[in-house]
């Protein structure tokens, strides 16, 4: 009796320890597949040749990741540029003014946020941002365009990576001990002089931290992207120019003309830079929230 | 013993939300003497000490009627200038909290709030006050390091240093050596005797022995009202009230 139920015992802590395992390995594990499956590309074609090239013509062998690239990185930076200002003001309020009621009751509408399917963000975007840039924003600076263009990506991400920096943010300043504040109130500062000189700068790692995790989902951000930015395979000039990101083209052309040589090899390869890249952005972030924990500790 | 008084509070409650936390407190608060406030923890000693400054505002909250006179006016008027309230009093906490800046920034902090701007006369005001708090000799050579590296003791003489640097009339301490080693919490308690000719000193303590030590006058609080008060030879030794005489005793906590 005493020996079968310590054996059921056995089997459970190994069997657990068996599948968190593996979900620890799964990330190692994608990684390496979408390596490997790339590799037929980067054995026919120098790495730089792929990342700095400007001419996506499948069909005659040409595979230039840079309009794919550049745009990513456009419709990330126009993002996290409206986002930081934003985020920053409302964290700084929400933290330092704000009453605790106004705190309890607006953090939940801002994470909530965070739940919103993709899909739907880019359905607002279609209905009201793409409209608003065509009609309103672009002729303003002389431009008369469809309004599906890297400004369009760029305003829906940064609504979408609010909730992100926002909760970051406000956590983090939540961390800076109370009696610093006093301390510099007491000398005559003001609570903006204080927020300025005393609470941002014991924060800032954290906030970069927060900006980081943000560029990280902005960067990867498919489906919202993809309904507004226009995609056309061109390098963008400006913010109206129309913008195709890296998980955008992934999710348009995998599984479709896949007869194409090498196509599906190149898809793997965007997976794998995608991938890397959003690690890398939350190594980074780990790194300085670690780091602030300690600093304040 | 005749005294001049600095502040004087009258009927001051304060509520935090229904809690009372004080309750019809009047009294006065010599001045240029160390005036040191006793009784057990949860008594409302370091609220009395915190409306003086009106950090009691960043609670949530707080409530305040009556008045507090400094120099004759009234800190508690929503019309005062909390500003100038408070860089007339220097504040010691409980921890040292330098600021996360160097040791020259946290002296120069306040001068720099407050309009000083040339190098020069912030080098001026920075040695001053550092010698003033008899730090200047421990840090002379690094005064360009983060705060944060001194020893707790002399990052509270730093603390110090900062609340005396933009030149208050009033010194604030919120028992500040409890966080201290004997060695650092005695300098500390000799400074203020130094400092008590130019500054009206009010400290916070639990500390029976360190108010003894000190104190020229003793407010004991009891549950959020003030018990009795006086000069500190009365109180220690010729309490008028049983509290105080249980209390100095030591049979209440």
């Amino acid at each position: 009796m005493r020996g079968k139920r310590a054996i059921k015992e056995k089997a459970a802590r190994y069997l657990m320890l068996a599948i968190t395992g593996l979900s620890g390995l799964l990330m190692f594990i994608m990684v390496f597949a979408l390596y490997y499956r790339s590799r037929p590309i980067l054995a026919l074609k120098p790495l730089t040749y792929l990342l700095l090239d400007t001419v996506w013509a499948p069909s005659r062998g040409e595979f230039g990741f840079l309009p794919f690239i550049a745009g990513t990185l456009w419709v990330t930076l126009v993002a996290v540029a409206i986002a930081v200002p934003l985020c920053l003001l409302t964290s700084i309020y929400l933290s330092e003014y704000a009453g605790s009621r106004i705190r309890e009751w607006s953090k939940p509408p801002i994470d909530l946020l965070a739940g919103i399917p993709s899909v739907v963000y880019g359905v607002w975007g279609l209905l009201v941002v793409v409209p608003l840039i065509k009609d309103q924003i672009a002729p303003l600076f002389g431009k008369f365009i469809t309004g599906y263009c890297v400004l369009a990506g760029g305003i829906v991400l940064a609504i979408m990576v609010f909730p992100v920096i926002i909760h970051v943010s406000v956590e983090v300043m939540g961390y800076v001990p109370q009696e610093i504040r006093e301390a510099s109130l007491a000398v005559g500062a003001t609570k903006w002089q204080t927020v300025k000189f005393v609470v941002l700068r014991k924060a800032l790692p954290g906030i970069v931290a927060a900006v980081v995790l943000g560029l990280s989902r902005a960067f990867g951000e498919t489906m919202a992207v993809l309904m507004v930015a226009g995609n056309v395979a061109r390098l963008p000039k400006s913010m109206f120019d129309p913008a195709y990101t890296l998980p955008a083209l992934i999710a348009n052309n995998y599984g479709e003309m896949l007869s194409i040589p090498l196509y599906d090899s190149a898809l793997m390869l965007a997976s794998f830079i995608l991938l890397v890249v959003v690690l890398i952005f939350n190594i980074i972030s780990r790194m300085f929230l670690v780091r602030i924990e300690r600093r304040i500790q | 013993m005749e005294f001049k008084n600095h502040i004087c509070v009258q009927n001051l409650n304060v509520y935090y939300g229904k809690v009372q936390a004080l309750k019809n407190i009047s009294v006065e608060i010599p001045d240029k003497k160390i005036t040191v406030i006793i009784g057990p923890s949860g008594c409302g000693k370091t609220t009395l000490l915190k409306s003086f400054n009106r950090l009691i505002d960043l609670m949530d909250n707080v409530k305040a009627t009556g008045k507090i006179l400094v120099d004759g006016e009234d800190i508690l008027d929503p019309k005062a200038e909390v500003v100038d309230i408070r860089k007339k009093m220097g504040l010691l906490s409980q921890k040292p909290y330098p600021l996360p800046m160097s040791i020259y920034d946290n002296v120069a902090y306040g001068p720099r709030i407050h309009g000083t701007k040339g190098r020069k006369e912030l080098d001026q005001i920075v040695e001053y006050r550092l010698k003033e708090s008899s730090l200047w000799e421990e840090v002379k050579d690094r005064l360009h390091d983060p705060a944060s590296r001194l020893s707790v003791g002399q990052q509270q003489r730093l603390c110090l240093a900062r609340g005396l640097a933009v030149e208050p009339e009033i010194i604030l301490g919120d028992e500040p050596t409890s966080a201290l080693d004997p060695n650092s919490s005695q300098r500390i308690e000799q400074k203020f005797l130094e400092l008590k000719d130019r500054y009206t000193i009010v400290v916070v303590t639990h500390i029976l022995r360190q108010a003894k030590r000190i104190a020229d006058y003793v407010l004991f609080l009891y549950m959020g009202e003030l018990i009795e008060h006086g000069p500190a030879r009365e109180i220690f030794e010729n309490p008028k009230q049983k509290l105080t005489r249980e209390y100095i005793q030591g049979s209440i906590s």
